[in-house]
């Protein structure tokens, strides 16, 4: 049986220094553990040459240590149940010995129990040891699966770090995007105040000569008929001295001074209007809508873009045909806006008569036409005619697009039609139409509603 | 004399008739108005051969000043009367293209009635 207590002690020492790891965690066990495996092998080796009965002994209190220690040491706890499977086989080898050693004729006469009882010891302690075995390999599944498990989900973790990470980041740089965004936003309508602003500065610029030239004309008058009305008081008193006074000279010369002074008024308060209209063009603040007498401003305007035009270029000339409704009574509109509306459109309609003139057509008249209608109680309308060159009916659908220009480069803004549009249709809820033939006319329709 | 003035502002007529009252009321000088080119021209055709001189402003919607004077100075069929051209832009181009057409003067705005009424009177 020497063999079998052998087998026992080595498995039972590499079971302990496996399942404990006793070389990591208890290296002092672990000496005593292989000192233990040495003795067992010395055992075997006495057993093998010295055939004495005391190594019998040496290998149940060997069994008995180990079984004892893994019983009742704290730190082979978890190994504790090894005497579950070793303790029968421990028990009845050593009642065995025991039996036999004080009486070998009763030993004689239960023997065969023993050696049978034994033989099931060493059974029962190979099934345990399979079981155990098996059951460690469970376990060792199970925690390999939960070590599987674990580190999954660290790598998980892992993941959401780095994920969230990630939207971080994102996030971070669409808000830059956004406010990169905003700022571009912020750019873009300042420089579109800037782009309205410069429009207004330049119908400013076409209208400065010919305000120049209103203004002059009504200064003119206003100067000459302060001139000749000190003439004429002059030729007043010359007679009051005469002995034979011609009173119907006199009283003819009061009516003439009289006309002479409303005259005066007359012309100073064209002019006022004048440059009350131009500082009215080139205000920035909102404007009012005001009751407006849209034929005076038409008449206004037209002049003004007339004589605007003329200034610049001295060969320029058209026949301007005012055709006004008298019952058109007054609208309410914003008359610098509305003012602005009939300069471009205005302009606009020279502009065109001058490209056509420039093609050398023999016999042709450049002529301008405003038209003002009253078409029913709650609607007027005026009209901007022209005998120009006409609109394509490729760019027709583009004339209020803003920035569309015909107009050579840097002569034009393309804003003037595209700000026409939007002042009369969202600024005044009227409407903004076109007819044209190309070569032949255009004329622009203002709608508004009173 | 009879003059004949062509402009666009009506009160023209008004500043002109004070202005040479006294000519006017001693018979020296006799005046019509016309307010744009065309007016005049047909003014003209209605009473040829009785106007010596035409003062025409240069700058008006329509038929233009220099316009009027070529044509008098090309198709009138009466010996062409005197023409004085009235700017109120004294530019040179004017003043060449006014020339060159055959003006016998070149007047610029605001008038000086002592200056014109001298011409007036050489013009006699």
């Amino acid at each position: 049986m020497e063999i079998a207590s052998f087998l026992i002690v080595f498995f039972m020492v590499r079971y302990i220094r496996t399942s404990l790891q006793t070389a990591v965690r208890f290296p002092e066990w672990e000496r005593i553990l292989v000192i233990v495996q040495y003795a067992a092998s010395g055992l075997l080796a006495a057993d093998v040459f010295l055939d004495s009965s005391i190594t019998k002994w040496l290998w149940h209190l060997m069994l008995l240590g180990m079984v004892g220690a893994a019983y009742l040491l704290k730190e082979f706890r978890p190994v504790r149940n090894v005497w579950l499977a070793v303790g029968p086989y421990i028990l009845v080898s050593l009642f065995k010995d025991i039996a036999r050693l004080i009486d070998s004729d009763f030993y004689e006469s239960i023997s065969t129990v023993v050696e049978i009882a034994e033989v099931f010891t060493l059974v029962w302690l190979i099934a345990t040891w399979v079981s155990t075995q098996r059951q460690q390999k469970a376990l060792e599944k199970e925690r390999l699966k939960r070590l599987q498990e674990e580190e999954q989900s660290r790598i998980i973790a892992g993941q959401n770090v780095m994920l969230e990470q990630l939207v971080a980041e994102r996030t971070a740089e669409l808000t830059r995007q956004k406010e990169e965004l905003e700022q571009t936003l912020t750019e873009l309508k300042a420089t579109q105040d800037q782009l309205i602003q410069r429009e207004k500065m330049a119908s400013l610029g076409e209208l400065t000569a010919g305000i120049a030239h209103e203004i002059q004309n009504p200064l003119n008058f206003v100067n000459n008929f302060s001139e000749v009305s000190v003439e004429l008081i002059e030729e007043l008193k010359e007679e009051r001295r005469r002995e034979d006074r011609d009173i119907e000279l006199e009283e003819e010369l009061l009516t003439d001074l009289t006309q002479n002074l409303q005259k005066i008024t007359h012309h100073g308060k064209r002019a006022d209007s004048i440059v009350k209209g131009m500082l009215q063009h080139s205000r920035t603040s909102t404007p009012q809508r005001e009751p407006t007498d849209l034929n005076n401003l038409a008449d206004e305007y037209l002049r003004l873009a007339y004589h605007g035009l003329r200034a610049s270029d001295k060969s320029f000339n058209a026949t301007l045909i005012m055709d006004f409704d008298e019952h058109l009574s007054k609208v309410s509109v914003v008359p610098q806006d509305m003012g602005r509306v009939l300069l471009n459109l205005f302009t606009n309609a020279f502009y065109a008569t001058e490209q056509k003139r420039k093609t050398g057509l023999a016999g042709y008249q450049p002529t301008v036409q405003v038209s003002t209608k009253r078409l029913s109680d709650e609607q007027i309308e005026i009209r901007v005619r022209d005998n120009g060159c006409g609109i394509p009916k490729t760019v027709l659908n583009k004339i209020y697009q803003p920035f569309f220009t015909t107009k050579p480069t840097g002569q034009g803004t393309g804003l003037g039609l595209s700000l026409s549009y939007d002042i009369v249709t969202k600024g005044h809820g009227g409407a903004l139409t076109v007819e044209t033939e190309e070569g032949e006319f255009t004329e622009f329709i203002i709608q508004l509603p009173t | 004399m009879k003059v004949l003035v062509v402009d666009d502002e009506t009160d023209v007529q008004i500043l002109f008739e004070q202005r040479f009252r006294r000519e006017i009321r001693a018979g020296e000088l006799l005046f019509a108005f016309a307010h744009s080119g065309e007016k005049a021209l047909a003014y003209l055709n209605e009473h040829p051969s009785e106007y010596v001189l035409i003062l025409s402003d240069i700058n008006m919607p329509g038929m233009s000043g220099l316009e009027l004077l070529r044509l008098i100075k090309t198709s009138y069929p009466a010996p062409p009367p005197v023409v004085m051209m009235i700017t109120a832009y004294g530019d040179s181009e004017s003043y060449d293209q006014a020339m060159q057409l055959g003006a016998d003067a070149f007047l610029t705005k605001p008038l000086d009635f002592t200056n014109l009424k001298e011409k007036l009177k050489s013009a006699l």
